[in-house]
């Protein structure tokens, strides 16, 4: 006769029972949108420290800007998935040290100023004939480059520091086994680094630059191979609950979803023809790129619907 | 300085929810919500099956991860009242990490968008009352006091009986004690 380990629970609250469910799809298109433009960040930062800005048909004079605009869509993700939204501002009359979410509300704070700073380095022509004052900005700011380099040292701290709190964020919340992982940081950083220089190849019209990027977006692809083994290894190895976390992903409901679209479509397929095209064995396209971004986004999916899944008891 | 925290005699509890009623009365829970519940855990080998009736809520753990994580300080510990967890609702954002934080699930986010949950009747505790819990219990199996003063009832039982905590290996270090 078997043992018998039965637990009835009597509640049924919305968005916790019968599992829990609090974060739709805002948080995971925030987590991406967030590791996105902290990747361009720190690709801007690299290029203008290697001052590749004398390139003409260089992408870092958009990243800045279009990391703006998606950051800003990202963070409108975040308001909206917030309960009480007339309290938002309750964010900015605190600092909570032992929070993620409220380091994230101040990195966030930090990372405008950053991506506009390096945004005014070239301002798009359009931009320049309405507003003048941008013009008169990016004159002066270019006229220093000890300034320039400062702008482009904050990108890289800023982008990294976004980059690694959307992976901490999850991983500090201890009651999702899934999470319980201090390589969730590293990940999602390397992920965000990956979907930016796909990002970035696309929008690139210089071959050199985008050979580079390529070449970069390979490495990322391959360190996140390698988190993955290592996250799982982490998982495996700790208690009951941590390894029934990571069964949702080996054999679970969310083995398929992980396996096909994160690891299959979203790393391995993009890697193995980005590898082909550096060699010259197939042209550069766009559905090598495209394969990351969509990846990066499952990426968030996955882990954001599966960690609420996971829980201790 | 006190340490408020409950003691639950499983041996005594019928799962009769009165415990359940009396908190949605007293404190004006909204309809499909609830901030205390019954638990059955069925263990053993049949016949020999132990049967676990508990009266469960917030845990007001020592460790509470919600407070570690809550962005804007509405989840705290009112130190001058036993180190209860409670949630400020006018600081609240309704980000829910503190949902997702919580390994016993007692939290929920209340229709008006706040995060709500067990406040062992702190309105009620602070007048020298019991929780209503524990007030209408009819068996008398819930008893509610100071953990660290050790001439307490609550000290007492924990110091003559057998008894465990909810998910201890959680880390939470909580301040329900059930005997058995």
């Amino acid at each position: 006769m078997a043992d018998i380990t039965e637990l009835t629970v009597h509640r049924l609250n919305p968005m916790v029972d019968p599992g829990l469910h609090v974060w739709g799809w805002e948080i995971p298109v925030y987590l991406f949108l967030g590791g996105l433009v902290a990747g361009l960040m720190i690709l801007t930062g690299v290029f203008l420290l290697r001052r590749r800005q004398a390139r003409p048909r260089a992408s870092w004079s958009l990243l800045s800007g279009l990391g703006i605009a998606l950051l800003s869509l990202g963070m409108l993700a975040l308001f909206l998935d917030l309960e009480h939204k007339a309290y938002v501002w309750r964010l900015y009359t605190t600092f909570q040290i032992t929070s993620p979410m409220s380091w994230g509300a101040w990195i966030l704070l930090l990372v405008y100023p950053a991506l506009l700073a390096s945004f005014l380095l070239r301002v798009p022509a359009a931009l320049r004939r309405l507003f003048p004052v941008l013009q008169r900005a990016s004159g002066w700011l270019r006229g220093r480059p000890g300034l320039v380099r400062w702008v482009a040292m904050l990108d890289v701290v800023f982008g990294t520091l976004l980059g690694i709190y959307t992976g901490i964020l999850l991983s500090s919340l201890g009651a999702r086994p899934l999470w319980n992982s201090a390589l969730l940081g590293p990940l999602f950083l390397v992920s965000g680094l990956s979907s930016a220089a796909a990002f970035a190849h696309l929008v690139s019209r210089d071959h050199e630059e985008s050979t580079l990027l390529v070449r970069a977006d390979n490495g990322f692809l391959a360190a996140e191979l390698v988190l993955f083994v290592l996250f799982f290894v982490g998982l495996l190895s700790a208690t009951q609950v941590h390894i029934q976390a990571a069964r949702l992903l080996l054999g679970g409901p969310f083995t398929a979803v992980f396996w096909v679209f994160v690891v299959g479509v979203g790393i391995v397929l993009p890697l193995a023809l980005q590898l082909l095209a550096v060699r010259r064995r197939i042209a550069h396209t766009a559905l090598a790129p495209v394969l990351v971004i969509a990846g990066g986004l499952a990426l968030r999916f996955v882990l954001v619907y599966a960690g609420q899944m996971s829980h201790w008891r | 300085m006190a340490r408020y925290g409950m003691v639950i005699d499983t041996t005594r509890c019928v799962g009769c929810m009165d415990c359940v009623v009396a908190c949605k009365t007293e404190n004006g829970v909204p309809d499909g919500y609830c901030r205390d519940w019954i638990s059955e855990e069925a263990r053993g080998t049949y016949p020999t099956v132990q049967l676990e009736l508990r009266s469960e809520r917030c845990n007001h753990c020592d460790r509470p991860p919600c407070v570690a994580c809550c962005p804007t300080g509405a989840s705290h510990v009112e130190e001058e009242l036993g180190r209860i967890v409670l949630v400020a609702h006018d600081l609240c954002i309704g980000c829910k990490a503190c949902l997702s934080s919580c390994p016993y699930d007692a939290r929920f986010i209340h229709p008006e968008g706040y995060a709500d949950k067990c406040t062992f009747c702190a309105h009620r505790v602070r007048k020298g009352l019991e929780p209503a819990c524990v007030a209408v219990c009819p068996t008398r199996c819930m008893h509610f006091g100071d953990l660290d003063d050790p001439h307490s009832e609550v000290a007492q039982l924990l110091e003559s009986r057998r008894h465990h905590a909810l998910l201890a290996e959680a880390g939470t270090s909580p301040s329900i004690f059930y005997l058995t």
